[in-house]
Protein backbone atom coordinates (compact mmCIF):
# COMPACT_ATOMS: atom_id res chain seq x y z
CA UNK A 1 0.00 0.00 0.00
CA UNK A 2 3.23 2.26 0.34
CA UNK A 3 2.98 2.61 -3.45
CA UNK A 4 0.12 4.12 -3.80
CA UNK A 5 0.57 6.93 -1.10
CA UNK A 6 3.86 7.83 -2.56
CA UNK A 7 2.12 8.48 -6.18
CA UNK A 8 -0.01 10.56 -4.25
CA UNK A 9 2.26 12.34 -2.84
CA UNK A 10 4.29 12.79 -6.07
CA UNK A 11 1.12 13.59 -7.56
CA UNK A 12 0.22 16.64 -4.85
CA UNK A 13 4.30 17.73 -5.53
CA UNK A 14 2.53 18.49 -8.78
CA UNK A 15 4.59 15.83 -10.70
CA UNK A 16 2.57 13.80 -13.13
CA UNK A 17 2.17 10.14 -12.84
CA UNK A 18 4.19 9.32 -16.06
CA UNK A 19 7.47 11.38 -15.04
CA UNK A 20 7.31 9.96 -12.08
CA UNK A 21 7.14 6.51 -13.50
CA UNK A 22 9.80 7.60 -16.01
CA UNK A 23 12.08 8.50 -13.14
CA UNK A 24 11.75 5.54 -11.71
CA UNK A 25 12.90 3.66 -14.43
CA UNK A 26 16.11 5.81 -15.17
CA UNK A 27 16.96 5.11 -11.82
CA UNK A 28 16.43 1.21 -11.76
CA UNK A 29 17.31 0.57 -14.86
CA UNK A 30 20.93 -0.08 -16.13
CA UNK A 31 22.20 1.40 -18.76
CA UNK A 32 23.34 -1.12 -20.99
CA UNK A 33 20.19 -2.68 -21.32
CA UNK A 34 17.89 -0.04 -21.47
CA UNK A 35 16.99 -1.14 -24.95
CA UNK A 36 16.06 -4.59 -23.55
CA UNK A 37 13.83 -2.50 -21.08
CA UNK A 38 11.85 -0.29 -23.30
CA UNK A 39 11.39 -2.64 -25.83
CA UNK A 40 8.34 -4.28 -23.69
CA UNK A 41 6.28 -0.80 -25.26
CA UNK A 42 6.59 2.07 -23.29
CA UNK A 43 3.84 4.30 -23.22
CA UNK A 44 1.39 1.57 -24.37
CA UNK A 45 0.50 -0.25 -21.22
CA UNK A 46 -0.08 2.05 -18.38
CA UNK A 47 -4.23 2.16 -18.57
CA UNK A 48 -4.90 -0.58 -15.54
CA UNK A 49 -8.10 -2.49 -15.72
CA UNK A 50 -9.82 -1.79 -12.30
CA UNK A 51 -8.46 -3.94 -9.72
CA UNK A 52 -5.81 -5.24 -11.58
CA UNK A 53 -2.60 -4.83 -10.22
CA UNK A 54 -0.70 -1.19 -9.84
CA UNK A 55 2.78 -1.54 -11.76
CA UNK A 56 4.65 0.93 -9.31
CA UNK A 57 5.58 -1.29 -6.51
CA UNK A 58 8.26 -1.53 -4.11
CA UNK A 59 10.75 -4.79 -3.71
CA UNK A 60 12.65 -5.62 -1.05
CA UNK A 61 15.87 -6.80 -2.93
CA UNK A 62 19.03 -7.99 -0.50
CA UNK A 63 17.35 -6.14 2.12
CA UNK A 64 16.53 -2.75 0.78
CA UNK A 65 13.58 -1.08 -0.63
CA UNK A 66 13.70 -0.69 -4.43
CA UNK A 67 11.03 0.96 -6.21
CA UNK A 68 10.36 0.19 -9.85
CA UNK A 69 7.68 -0.27 -12.38
CA UNK A 70 6.92 -3.55 -13.00
CA UNK A 71 4.77 -4.85 -15.90
CA UNK A 72 1.97 -7.04 -15.01
CA UNK A 73 3.78 -10.28 -16.96
CA UNK A 74 7.66 -9.84 -15.98
CA UNK A 75 9.44 -12.29 -14.67
CA UNK A 76 11.47 -11.61 -11.88
CA UNK A 77 14.90 -12.75 -13.53
CA UNK A 78 13.63 -9.93 -16.25
CA UNK A 79 13.21 -6.91 -13.49
CA UNK A 80 16.23 -7.64 -11.39
CA UNK A 81 18.82 -7.80 -14.51
CA UNK A 82 17.32 -5.71 -16.28
CA UNK A 83 15.87 -2.45 -13.88
CA UNK A 84 17.88 -3.28 -10.65
CA UNK A 85 21.09 -3.85 -12.39
CA UNK A 86 21.53 -6.89 -10.97
CA UNK A 87 23.17 -9.07 -13.05
CA UNK A 88 24.63 -11.47 -11.19
CA UNK A 89 21.37 -13.24 -11.78
CA UNK A 90 21.50 -15.19 -14.80
CA UNK A 91 18.82 -16.50 -17.55
CA UNK A 92 20.24 -19.72 -18.41
CA UNK A 93 16.82 -21.39 -19.92
CA UNK A 94 13.93 -19.14 -19.31
CA UNK A 95 11.98 -22.31 -18.86
CA UNK A 96 12.22 -23.66 -15.19
CA UNK A 97 15.15 -26.10 -16.04
CA UNK A 98 18.38 -24.88 -15.78
CA UNK A 99 18.28 -23.16 -12.03
CA UNK A 100 20.36 -20.47 -13.48
CA UNK A 101 18.40 -17.48 -12.32
CA UNK A 102 17.63 -18.97 -8.82
CA UNK A 103 17.31 -16.24 -6.47
CA UNK A 104 16.16 -16.86 -2.91
CA UNK A 105 12.40 -15.42 -2.03
CA UNK A 106 11.71 -15.52 1.93
CA UNK A 107 14.66 -17.82 2.11
CA UNK A 108 13.04 -20.58 -0.44
CA UNK A 109 14.73 -21.19 -3.55
CA UNK A 110 13.07 -20.21 -6.72
CA UNK A 111 13.51 -20.07 -10.07
CA UNK A 112 13.39 -16.15 -10.92
CA UNK A 113 12.89 -16.80 -14.80
CA UNK A 114 9.52 -18.44 -13.65
CA UNK A 115 8.08 -16.00 -11.22
CA UNK A 116 6.44 -13.14 -11.64
CA UNK A 117 7.50 -10.28 -10.20
CA UNK A 118 4.06 -9.29 -9.03
CA UNK A 119 4.05 -12.55 -7.06
CA UNK A 120 7.13 -11.34 -4.51
CA UNK A 121 5.53 -7.76 -3.86
CA UNK A 122 5.98 -8.16 0.42
CA UNK A 123 8.43 -10.78 0.33
CA UNK A 124 12.31 -10.63 0.52
CA UNK A 125 14.19 -11.40 -2.42
CA UNK A 126 17.72 -12.38 -2.12
CA UNK A 127 20.50 -12.14 -5.14
CA UNK A 128 23.95 -13.32 -5.40
CA UNK A 129 24.56 -9.86 -4.57
CA UNK A 130 22.93 -9.61 -1.40
CA UNK A 131 25.33 -12.03 0.16
CA UNK A 132 28.31 -10.42 1.14
CA UNK A 133 28.23 -8.88 4.59
CA UNK A 134 28.34 -5.23 5.23
CA UNK A 135 32.28 -5.41 6.09
CA UNK A 136 33.08 -7.32 3.19
CA UNK A 137 32.92 -10.37 4.53
CA UNK A 138 32.42 -13.33 2.20
CA UNK A 139 29.17 -15.48 2.84
CA UNK A 140 30.18 -19.39 3.70
CA UNK A 141 29.24 -20.34 0.25
CA UNK A 142 31.30 -17.73 -1.58
CA UNK A 143 34.14 -18.70 0.78
CA UNK A 144 34.20 -22.25 -0.15
CA UNK A 145 33.85 -21.36 -4.05
CA UNK A 146 37.32 -19.08 -3.73
CA UNK A 147 38.90 -21.57 -1.32
CA UNK A 148 38.33 -24.81 -4.06
CA UNK A 149 38.12 -22.42 -7.11
CA UNK A 150 34.87 -23.86 -7.96
CA UNK A 151 33.40 -24.28 -11.47
CA UNK A 152 34.75 -23.55 -14.81
CA UNK A 153 32.67 -21.11 -16.96
CA UNK A 154 31.01 -19.86 -13.95
CA UNK A 155 27.43 -19.40 -16.07
CA UNK A 156 25.73 -21.69 -13.13
CA UNK A 157 27.13 -20.06 -10.42
CA UNK A 158 25.17 -17.89 -8.96
CA UNK A 159 22.04 -20.12 -8.88
CA UNK A 160 24.32 -22.73 -7.63
CA UNK A 161 24.85 -20.57 -5.23
CA UNK A 162 21.85 -19.18 -4.37
CA UNK A 163 20.58 -22.79 -3.63
CA UNK A 164 23.32 -23.29 -1.46
CA UNK A 165 22.67 -20.53 0.97
CA UNK A 166 19.40 -22.43 1.29
CA UNK A 167 21.24 -25.94 1.70
CA UNK A 168 23.43 -24.53 4.24
CA UNK A 169 20.36 -22.33 5.90
CA UNK A 170 18.17 -25.46 6.25
CA UNK A 171 20.62 -28.59 6.49
CA UNK A 172 24.37 -27.78 6.88
CA UNK A 173 24.63 -31.11 8.07
CA UNK A 174 23.94 -32.57 4.82
CA UNK A 175 25.88 -35.58 3.19
CA UNK A 176 27.38 -35.32 0.30
CA UNK A 177 24.46 -37.14 -1.57
CA UNK A 178 21.67 -34.62 0.86
CA UNK A 179 23.54 -31.88 -1.24
CA UNK A 180 23.24 -33.45 -4.47
CA UNK A 181 19.99 -34.02 -4.21
CA UNK A 182 19.48 -30.05 -2.51
CA UNK A 183 20.98 -29.22 -5.78
CA UNK A 184 19.72 -31.15 -8.32
CA UNK A 185 17.57 -28.67 -9.79
CA UNK A 186 20.92 -26.60 -11.44
CA UNK A 187 22.35 -27.61 -13.77
CA UNK A 188 26.50 -27.14 -15.05
CA UNK A 189 26.86 -27.08 -18.85
CA UNK A 190 30.72 -27.26 -17.68
CA UNK A 191 30.26 -30.86 -15.60
CA UNK A 192 31.75 -29.18 -12.96
CA UNK A 193 29.75 -31.25 -10.19
CA UNK A 194 32.24 -33.17 -8.67
CA UNK A 195 34.55 -29.63 -7.59
CA UNK A 196 30.61 -28.13 -7.10
CA UNK A 197 29.84 -30.75 -4.39
CA UNK A 198 33.08 -30.14 -3.29
CA UNK A 199 31.80 -26.89 -2.56
CA UNK A 200 28.78 -27.13 -1.09
CA UNK A 201 30.52 -29.45 1.46
CA UNK A 202 32.90 -26.92 2.40
CA UNK A 203 30.11 -24.54 2.52
CA UNK A 204 28.15 -26.64 4.93
CA UNK A 205 31.34 -27.52 7.31
CA UNK A 206 32.40 -23.70 7.14
CA UNK A 207 28.77 -23.21 8.60
CA UNK A 208 28.56 -25.74 10.83
CA UNK A 209 32.00 -23.93 12.33
CA UNK A 210 30.27 -20.99 12.66
CA UNK A 211 31.12 -19.08 9.98
CA UNK A 212 27.91 -16.49 9.38
CA UNK A 213 25.37 -17.65 6.79
CA UNK B 1 6.41 -15.96 -38.78
CA UNK B 2 9.54 -16.13 -36.03
CA UNK B 3 7.81 -16.67 -32.17
CA UNK B 4 8.93 -14.92 -29.47
CA UNK B 5 9.32 -17.15 -26.93
CA UNK B 6 11.40 -15.11 -24.08
CA UNK B 7 9.31 -12.83 -22.96
CA UNK B 8 6.00 -13.41 -21.89
CA UNK B 9 2.88 -10.93 -23.94
CA UNK B 10 0.90 -8.64 -22.12
CA UNK B 11 -2.58 -9.83 -19.45
CA UNK B 12 -4.43 -8.13 -16.96
CA UNK B 13 -2.95 -9.93 -13.64
CA UNK B 14 -5.53 -9.63 -10.93
CA UNK B 15 -4.21 -10.24 -7.08
CA UNK B 16 -7.39 -10.88 -5.40
CA UNK B 17 -7.22 -11.30 -1.26
CA UNK B 18 -10.21 -13.63 -0.67
CA UNK B 19 -11.69 -16.30 -2.97
CA UNK B 20 -14.69 -14.58 -3.65
CA UNK B 21 -13.06 -11.71 -5.16
CA UNK B 22 -11.14 -13.83 -7.17
CA UNK B 23 -14.49 -16.06 -8.52
CA UNK B 24 -15.89 -12.44 -9.35
CA UNK B 25 -12.51 -11.76 -11.71
CA UNK B 26 -13.06 -15.13 -13.30
CA UNK B 27 -16.84 -14.61 -13.88
CA UNK B 28 -15.91 -11.18 -15.63
CA UNK B 29 -13.32 -12.21 -18.17
CA UNK B 30 -14.61 -16.23 -18.59
CA UNK B 31 -12.84 -18.44 -20.59
CA UNK B 32 -10.62 -15.07 -20.91
CA UNK B 33 -9.18 -15.71 -17.69
CA UNK B 34 -5.99 -18.01 -16.35
CA UNK B 35 -6.07 -19.25 -13.04
CA UNK B 36 -2.65 -19.07 -11.58
CA UNK B 37 -1.23 -20.97 -8.95
CA UNK B 38 2.65 -21.28 -9.00
CA UNK B 39 2.81 -20.86 -12.69
CA UNK B 40 5.15 -23.38 -13.44
CA UNK B 41 2.47 -25.33 -15.76
CA UNK B 42 1.76 -22.05 -16.82
CA UNK B 43 4.34 -19.53 -18.06
CA UNK B 44 5.39 -22.23 -21.36
CA UNK B 45 1.92 -21.61 -22.57
CA UNK B 46 2.12 -17.78 -21.98
CA UNK B 47 5.96 -17.61 -24.06
CA UNK B 48 5.08 -19.65 -26.64
CA UNK B 49 2.19 -17.53 -27.58
CA UNK B 50 -0.20 -21.38 -27.58
CA UNK B 51 -2.54 -19.79 -24.74
CA UNK B 52 -3.09 -16.34 -24.67
CA UNK B 53 -5.48 -15.19 -21.64
CA UNK B 54 -6.14 -11.39 -21.34
CA UNK B 55 -6.91 -11.66 -17.54
CA UNK B 56 -4.71 -14.06 -14.95
CA UNK B 57 -5.77 -14.54 -11.76
CA UNK B 58 -3.09 -14.84 -9.04
CA UNK B 59 -4.47 -16.99 -6.16
CA UNK B 60 -1.03 -16.67 -4.28
CA UNK B 61 -2.77 -13.60 -1.94
CA UNK B 62 -5.56 -15.61 -0.53
CA UNK B 63 -3.91 -16.98 2.42
CA UNK B 64 -6.96 -19.28 2.99
CA UNK B 65 -6.17 -21.41 0.23
CA UNK B 66 -2.53 -22.34 1.07
CA UNK B 67 -3.62 -24.18 5.10
CA UNK B 68 -3.19 -28.21 5.69
CA UNK B 69 -5.34 -29.10 8.41
CA UNK B 70 -6.45 -31.74 10.26
CA UNK B 71 -9.61 -32.51 11.55
CA UNK B 72 -11.45 -36.22 12.82
CA UNK B 73 -8.71 -37.87 10.57
CA UNK B 74 -9.19 -36.09 7.61
CA UNK B 75 -6.28 -34.08 6.19
CA UNK B 76 -7.38 -31.10 3.86
CA UNK B 77 -4.73 -29.42 1.80
CA UNK B 78 -5.00 -25.86 0.81
CA UNK B 79 -4.93 -26.01 -2.95
CA UNK B 80 -2.26 -23.40 -2.73
CA UNK B 81 0.09 -25.05 -0.34
CA UNK B 82 3.18 -25.92 -2.24
CA UNK B 83 4.57 -29.63 -3.06
CA UNK B 84 7.62 -28.32 -0.29
CA UNK B 85 4.93 -27.81 2.06
CA UNK B 86 2.77 -30.82 1.65
CA UNK B 87 6.05 -33.18 2.00
CA UNK B 88 7.09 -31.37 5.18
CA UNK B 89 3.40 -31.43 6.63
CA UNK B 90 3.67 -33.81 9.81
CA UNK B 91 -0.08 -35.18 9.12
CA UNK B 92 0.34 -35.79 5.56
CA UNK B 93 4.00 -37.77 6.30
CA UNK B 94 3.17 -39.78 9.47
CA UNK B 95 -0.72 -40.65 8.00
CA UNK B 96 0.11 -40.40 3.91
CA UNK B 97 3.33 -40.84 3.18
CA UNK B 98 2.05 -42.40 -0.14
CA UNK B 99 1.31 -38.92 -1.20
CA UNK B 100 4.97 -37.66 0.06
CA UNK B 101 7.05 -39.94 -2.05
CA UNK B 102 5.12 -39.29 -4.81
CA UNK B 103 5.52 -35.48 -4.66
CA UNK B 104 8.81 -35.65 -3.65
CA UNK B 105 9.40 -37.24 -7.14
CA UNK B 106 8.07 -34.57 -8.91
CA UNK B 107 9.97 -31.72 -11.17
CA UNK B 108 13.38 -30.78 -9.23
CA UNK B 109 13.31 -28.80 -5.82
CA UNK B 110 12.97 -25.62 -6.68
CA UNK B 111 9.97 -26.32 -8.79
CA UNK B 112 8.50 -27.68 -5.53
CA UNK B 113 9.51 -24.87 -3.65
CA UNK B 114 7.01 -22.83 -5.92
CA UNK B 115 4.67 -25.46 -7.31
CA UNK B 116 1.44 -26.11 -5.87
CA UNK B 117 -0.77 -29.34 -5.29
CA UNK B 118 -3.62 -27.82 -7.05
CA UNK B 119 -1.52 -26.58 -10.19
CA UNK B 120 0.49 -30.21 -9.91
CA UNK B 121 -3.21 -31.86 -10.44
CA UNK B 122 -4.48 -29.24 -12.99
CA UNK B 123 -1.39 -29.50 -15.28
CA UNK B 124 -2.12 -29.88 -18.49
CA UNK B 125 -0.87 -32.46 -20.70
CA UNK B 126 3.28 -32.83 -22.03
CA UNK B 127 2.37 -34.12 -25.70
CA UNK B 128 4.94 -31.68 -27.47
CA UNK B 129 2.38 -31.21 -30.98
CA UNK B 130 -0.15 -29.77 -28.61
CA UNK B 131 2.28 -27.71 -26.51
CA UNK B 132 3.93 -26.30 -29.33
CA UNK B 133 1.14 -24.89 -31.01
CA UNK B 134 -0.66 -27.37 -33.29
CA UNK B 135 -3.94 -27.28 -33.81
CA UNK B 136 -4.67 -30.97 -32.83
CA UNK B 137 -8.34 -32.25 -31.13
CA UNK B 138 -6.81 -31.24 -28.21
CA UNK B 139 -6.71 -27.71 -29.45
CA UNK B 140 -9.82 -27.26 -30.74
CA UNK B 141 -8.74 -29.08 -34.68
CA UNK B 142 -8.93 -32.63 -36.41
CA UNK B 143 -6.55 -34.45 -36.23
CA UNK B 144 -3.72 -36.31 -33.86
CA UNK B 145 -0.74 -35.49 -34.60
CA UNK B 146 0.91 -37.96 -32.05
CA UNK B 147 -0.56 -41.04 -33.47
CA UNK B 148 0.52 -41.53 -37.48
CA UNK B 149 2.45 -44.16 -38.03
CA UNK B 150 6.06 -41.75 -38.06
CA UNK B 151 4.87 -39.96 -35.02
CA UNK B 152 7.22 -39.26 -31.95
CA UNK B 153 5.14 -41.06 -29.03
CA UNK B 154 7.19 -42.78 -27.35
CA UNK B 155 5.64 -40.78 -23.94
CA UNK B 156 2.40 -41.37 -25.14
CA UNK B 157 -1.00 -43.52 -24.04
CA UNK B 158 -1.98 -47.64 -24.38
CA UNK B 159 -4.70 -47.40 -22.48
CA UNK B 160 -7.85 -44.53 -22.52
CA UNK B 161 -7.40 -42.85 -25.29
CA UNK B 162 -10.19 -41.16 -27.89
CA UNK B 163 -8.77 -39.87 -30.64
CA UNK B 164 -6.06 -38.24 -28.51
CA UNK B 165 -3.48 -39.62 -27.34
CA UNK B 166 -1.75 -37.78 -24.86
CA UNK B 167 -1.42 -38.39 -21.19
CA UNK B 168 -1.83 -36.88 -17.56
CA UNK B 169 1.50 -36.00 -16.16
CA UNK B 170 1.15 -35.49 -12.82
CA UNK B 171 2.87 -37.72 -9.88
CA UNK B 172 0.42 -36.55 -7.51
CA UNK B 173 -2.82 -37.30 -9.50
CA UNK B 174 -2.42 -41.37 -8.92
CA UNK B 175 -1.46 -40.95 -5.22
CA UNK B 176 -4.14 -39.08 -4.40
CA UNK B 177 -6.98 -41.40 -6.69
CA UNK B 178 -5.46 -44.02 -4.58
CA UNK B 179 -6.35 -42.74 -1.52
CA UNK B 180 -9.64 -41.70 -2.38
CA UNK B 181 -9.25 -37.90 -2.09
CA UNK B 182 -11.99 -35.80 -2.76
CA UNK B 183 -11.40 -32.09 -4.09
CA UNK B 184 -13.59 -28.88 -3.27
CA UNK B 185 -14.29 -26.71 -5.95
CA UNK B 186 -16.29 -23.38 -5.80
CA UNK B 187 -17.34 -21.26 -8.26
CA UNK B 188 -19.73 -18.26 -8.01
CA UNK B 189 -22.77 -20.71 -7.99
CA UNK B 190 -21.50 -22.99 -4.65
CA UNK B 191 -19.11 -25.35 -3.80
CA UNK B 192 -18.64 -28.74 -5.22
CA UNK B 193 -17.09 -31.63 -3.48
CA UNK B 194 -15.66 -34.42 -6.64
CA UNK B 195 -14.12 -37.59 -5.62
CA UNK B 196 -10.60 -37.45 -7.22
CA UNK B 197 -11.28 -40.62 -9.50
CA UNK B 198 -13.85 -38.52 -11.43
CA UNK B 199 -11.90 -35.41 -11.33
CA UNK B 200 -9.55 -36.15 -13.81
CA UNK B 201 -11.32 -36.86 -17.02
CA UNK B 202 -10.54 -38.30 -20.40
CA UNK B 203 -11.00 -36.91 -24.19
CA UNK B 204 -13.81 -39.50 -24.42
CA UNK B 205 -15.36 -37.36 -22.07
CA UNK B 206 -13.99 -33.30 -22.97
CA UNK B 207 -11.03 -33.77 -25.48
CA UNK B 208 -10.38 -30.34 -24.71
CA UNK B 209 -10.00 -30.53 -20.62
CA UNK B 210 -8.29 -32.78 -18.18
CA UNK B 211 -9.98 -32.22 -15.37
CA UNK B 212 -13.83 -31.36 -14.29
CA UNK B 213 -12.57 -28.00 -13.75
CA UNK B 214 -14.24 -25.29 -15.98
CA UNK B 215 -14.09 -21.87 -16.42
CA UNK B 216 -14.72 -19.87 -13.57
CA UNK B 217 -14.18 -22.78 -11.37
CA UNK B 218 -11.49 -22.61 -8.26
CA UNK B 219 -10.13 -26.03 -6.77
CA UNK B 220 -10.27 -24.68 -3.00
CA UNK B 221 -9.01 -27.78 -1.48
CA UNK B 222 -8.19 -31.40 -1.76
CA UNK B 223 -9.66 -33.61 1.31
CA UNK B 224 -8.09 -36.80 1.88
CA UNK B 225 -10.11 -39.24 4.35
CA UNK B 226 -8.89 -41.51 6.86
CA UNK B 227 -9.73 -44.34 4.62
CA UNK B 228 -5.61 -45.40 4.05
CA UNK B 229 -4.22 -43.60 7.11
CA UNK B 230 -1.12 -45.46 7.72
CA UNK B 231 -1.59 -48.36 5.82
CA UNK B 232 1.12 -49.90 3.69
CA UNK B 233 1.79 -47.79 0.35
CA UNK B 234 3.37 -48.45 -2.28
CA UNK B 235 4.84 -45.67 -5.32
CA UNK B 236 7.37 -46.06 -7.89
CA UNK B 237 8.21 -43.65 -10.85
CA UNK B 238 9.59 -44.46 -14.30
CA UNK B 239 11.67 -41.71 -15.89
CA UNK B 240 14.67 -41.32 -18.54
CA UNK B 241 16.39 -38.31 -15.77
CA UNK B 242 16.00 -38.93 -12.69
CA UNK B 243 15.27 -35.21 -11.84
CA UNK B 244 13.12 -32.65 -14.19
CA UNK B 245 11.67 -35.42 -15.53
CA UNK B 246 7.71 -36.41 -15.95
CA UNK B 247 6.68 -39.71 -15.19
CA UNK B 248 7.21 -42.67 -18.76
CA UNK B 249 4.84 -44.23 -16.07
CA UNK B 250 4.41 -44.39 -12.56
CA UNK B 251 1.98 -46.30 -9.61
CA UNK B 252 0.70 -45.97 -6.49
CA UNK B 253 -0.91 -48.30 -4.14
CA UNK B 254 -2.56 -48.09 -0.84
CA UNK B 255 -3.77 -51.58 0.66
CA UNK B 256 -4.68 -53.00 4.04
CA UNK B 257 -3.17 -55.90 5.09
CA UNK B 258 -3.93 -58.53 7.75
CA UNK B 259 -1.97 -61.86 8.10
CA UNK B 260 0.13 -61.35 4.86
CA UNK B 261 -3.89 -61.20 3.21
CA UNK B 262 -4.82 -58.13 0.98
CA UNK B 263 -8.30 -56.90 2.60
CA UNK B 264 -8.53 -54.26 0.49
CA UNK B 265 -6.43 -52.23 -2.21
CA UNK B 266 -6.44 -49.35 -4.80
CA UNK B 267 -4.05 -49.32 -7.65
CA UNK B 268 -3.89 -46.34 -9.85
CA UNK B 269 -1.16 -45.56 -12.71
CA UNK B 270 -0.34 -42.30 -14.29
CA UNK B 271 1.62 -41.69 -17.21
CA UNK B 272 -0.22 -44.71 -19.12
CA UNK B 273 -3.20 -42.72 -20.43
CA UNK B 274 -5.08 -39.45 -20.24
CA UNK B 275 -6.19 -39.63 -17.18
CA UNK B 276 -4.82 -41.65 -13.75
CA UNK B 277 -6.24 -45.16 -14.32
CA UNK B 278 -7.31 -47.39 -11.17
CA UNK B 279 -7.64 -50.68 -11.53
CA UNK B 280 -10.69 -52.16 -10.82
CA UNK B 281 -10.52 -55.22 -12.21
CA UNK B 282 -6.64 -55.95 -10.72
CA UNK B 283 -7.68 -55.00 -7.46
CA UNK B 284 -11.12 -57.51 -7.39
CA UNK B 285 -8.53 -60.23 -8.51
CA UNK B 286 -6.30 -60.18 -5.72
CA UNK B 287 -8.57 -59.09 -2.90
CA UNK B 288 -8.98 -61.82 -0.70
CA UNK B 289 -5.35 -63.33 -1.52
CA UNK B 290 -2.07 -63.35 -0.51
CA UNK B 291 0.61 -61.27 -0.42
CA UNK B 292 2.85 -63.43 -3.29
CA UNK B 293 3.95 -63.12 -5.74
CA UNK B 294 1.72 -65.48 -7.61
CA UNK B 295 -1.12 -62.18 -7.02
CA UNK B 296 1.29 -59.69 -8.03
CA UNK B 297 1.92 -61.32 -11.16
CA UNK B 298 -1.80 -61.75 -11.70
CA UNK B 299 -2.72 -57.63 -10.93
CA UNK B 300 0.66 -57.09 -13.72
CA UNK B 301 -1.31 -59.55 -16.14
CA UNK B 302 -5.29 -58.59 -15.63
CA UNK B 303 -3.76 -54.37 -15.36
CA UNK B 304 -2.55 -54.84 -19.02
CA UNK B 305 -5.55 -56.23 -20.84
CA UNK B 306 -7.21 -54.03 -23.90
CA UNK B 307 -3.63 -52.39 -23.95
CA UNK B 308 -3.48 -50.15 -27.46
CA UNK B 309 0.43 -49.36 -27.87
CA UNK B 310 1.75 -47.03 -30.29
CA UNK B 311 4.73 -46.96 -32.65
CA UNK B 312 7.47 -46.07 -30.52
CA UNK B 313 5.44 -47.11 -27.13
CA UNK B 314 5.34 -50.34 -26.56
CA UNK B 315 7.62 -50.37 -23.85
CA UNK B 316 5.30 -48.93 -21.50
CA UNK B 317 3.21 -52.40 -21.59
CA UNK B 318 6.22 -54.12 -19.71
CA UNK B 319 6.62 -51.51 -17.56
CA UNK B 320 2.80 -50.66 -16.61
CA UNK B 321 2.46 -54.82 -15.80
CA UNK B 322 5.44 -54.63 -13.77
CA UNK B 323 4.89 -51.58 -11.90
CA UNK B 324 1.35 -52.86 -10.74
CA UNK B 325 3.15 -56.71 -10.17
CA UNK B 326 5.51 -54.63 -7.69
CA UNK B 327 3.01 -52.32 -6.13
CA UNK B 328 0.97 -55.19 -5.11
CA UNK B 329 3.99 -57.08 -3.56
CA UNK B 330 4.68 -53.81 -1.76
CA UNK B 331 8.14 -52.61 -0.98
CA UNK B 332 9.34 -55.18 1.77
CA UNK B 333 9.14 -58.23 -0.91
C1 LIG C 1 10.65 -28.48 -16.04
C2 LIG C 1 9.44 -29.04 -15.38
C3 LIG C 1 9.43 -30.35 -14.92
C4 LIG C 1 8.33 -30.88 -14.29
N1 LIG C 1 8.34 -32.18 -13.87
C5 LIG C 1 7.23 -32.71 -13.27
C6 LIG C 1 7.20 -34.04 -12.81
O1 LIG C 1 8.16 -34.78 -12.92
N2 LIG C 1 6.06 -34.51 -12.24
C7 LIG C 1 4.96 -33.72 -12.09
O2 LIG C 1 3.96 -34.19 -11.55
N3 LIG C 1 4.96 -32.45 -12.52
C8 LIG C 1 6.06 -31.94 -13.10
N4 LIG C 1 6.07 -30.65 -13.54
C9 LIG C 1 4.89 -29.91 -13.39
C10 LIG C 1 4.94 -29.13 -12.10
O3 LIG C 1 5.06 -29.95 -11.01
C11 LIG C 1 3.67 -28.56 -12.02
O4 LIG C 1 3.64 -27.71 -13.14
C12 LIG C 1 3.44 -27.72 -10.80
O5 LIG C 1 3.14 -28.52 -9.68
C13 LIG C 1 2.29 -26.92 -11.15
O6 LIG C 1 1.96 -26.18 -10.07
P1 LIG C 1 1.81 -24.63 -10.24
O7 LIG C 1 1.17 -24.21 -8.99
O8 LIG C 1 3.11 -24.04 -10.60
O9 LIG C 1 0.80 -24.58 -11.48
P2 LIG C 1 0.17 -23.43 -12.39
O10 LIG C 1 0.99 -23.32 -13.62
O11 LIG C 1 -0.04 -22.19 -11.60
O12 LIG C 1 -1.20 -24.10 -12.71
C14 LIG C 1 -1.30 -25.26 -13.53
C15 LIG C 1 -2.71 -25.35 -14.11
O13 LIG C 1 -3.65 -25.62 -13.09
C16 LIG C 1 -4.61 -24.59 -12.99
N5 LIG C 1 -4.81 -24.33 -11.56
C17 LIG C 1 -3.83 -24.25 -10.63
N6 LIG C 1 -4.35 -24.06 -9.41
C18 LIG C 1 -5.69 -24.03 -9.58
C19 LIG C 1 -6.78 -23.86 -8.66
N7 LIG C 1 -6.59 -23.72 -7.35
N8 LIG C 1 -8.04 -23.85 -9.17
C20 LIG C 1 -8.25 -24.00 -10.50
N9 LIG C 1 -7.27 -24.18 -11.39
C21 LIG C 1 -6.00 -24.19 -10.94
C22 LIG C 1 -4.02 -23.41 -13.73
O14 LIG C 1 -5.02 -22.60 -14.28
C23 LIG C 1 -3.17 -24.07 -14.77
O15 LIG C 1 -3.96 -24.42 -15.88
C24 LIG C 1 7.19 -30.07 -14.13
C25 LIG C 1 7.17 -28.76 -14.57
C26 LIG C 1 8.28 -28.23 -15.19
C27 LIG C 1 8.24 -26.81 -15.66
S1 LIG D 1 -2.06 -36.73 -28.48
FE1 LIG D 1 -3.73 -35.28 -28.05
S2 LIG D 1 -2.63 -33.46 -27.53
FE2 LIG D 1 -1.15 -34.71 -28.67
S3 LIG D 1 -1.39 -34.21 -30.88
FE3 LIG D 1 -2.79 -35.88 -30.45
S4 LIG D 1 -4.76 -34.85 -30.00
FE4 LIG D 1 -3.13 -33.32 -29.72
S1 LIG E 1 16.80 -19.58 -16.50
FE1 LIG E 1 15.42 -20.06 -14.93
S2 LIG E 1 15.64 -22.20 -14.69
FE2 LIG E 1 16.85 -21.75 -16.47
S1 LIG F 1 30.80 -23.87 -14.64
FE1 LIG F 1 30.17 -23.56 -16.71
S2 LIG F 1 28.04 -23.99 -16.60
FE2 LIG F 1 28.72 -24.55 -14.64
Amino acid sequence: MGDVEHIQTAEQQGVSRRSFIKGVIATGASVSASNYVLRGGHGVALAQAPGSVERLVTLTVNGQQRRVDVMPQETLATTLRYKLGLTGTKIGCDRAECGACTVLVDGVAHYSCSTLTHQVRGREVMTIEGLEGADGSLHPVQQAVVDLQGFQCAFCMSGFVMNMVELTNENPDATRAEAAQHLSGNLCRCVDYNRILNVAEKACELTRNGMRS
Amino acid sequence: MAVIRDKMPAFQLFQPASTGEALGVLDQYGADAWVLAGGLDSWDWFKDRVKKPAAVVDLGGIESLRSIRSFGGTVEIGAMATLREVVRNPDVSSQFSLLVEATELAASPQIRNQGTIGGNIGQDTRCWYYRDGWSCYRAGGNICYADTPTAMNREHAILGASRCVAVNPSDTAPALVALDAEMVVENSGGQRVIPAQDFFIGPAIDIMRMTVLQPGDILTSIRIPSTWAGQRFYFEKSRDRAVWDFPLANVASAARITNGVIEDIRIVANGVAPYPVRFTAAEDAVRGEAVSDETAERAGEIAIRGVRPLAHNGYKVALLRNLVKRSVRGAEA
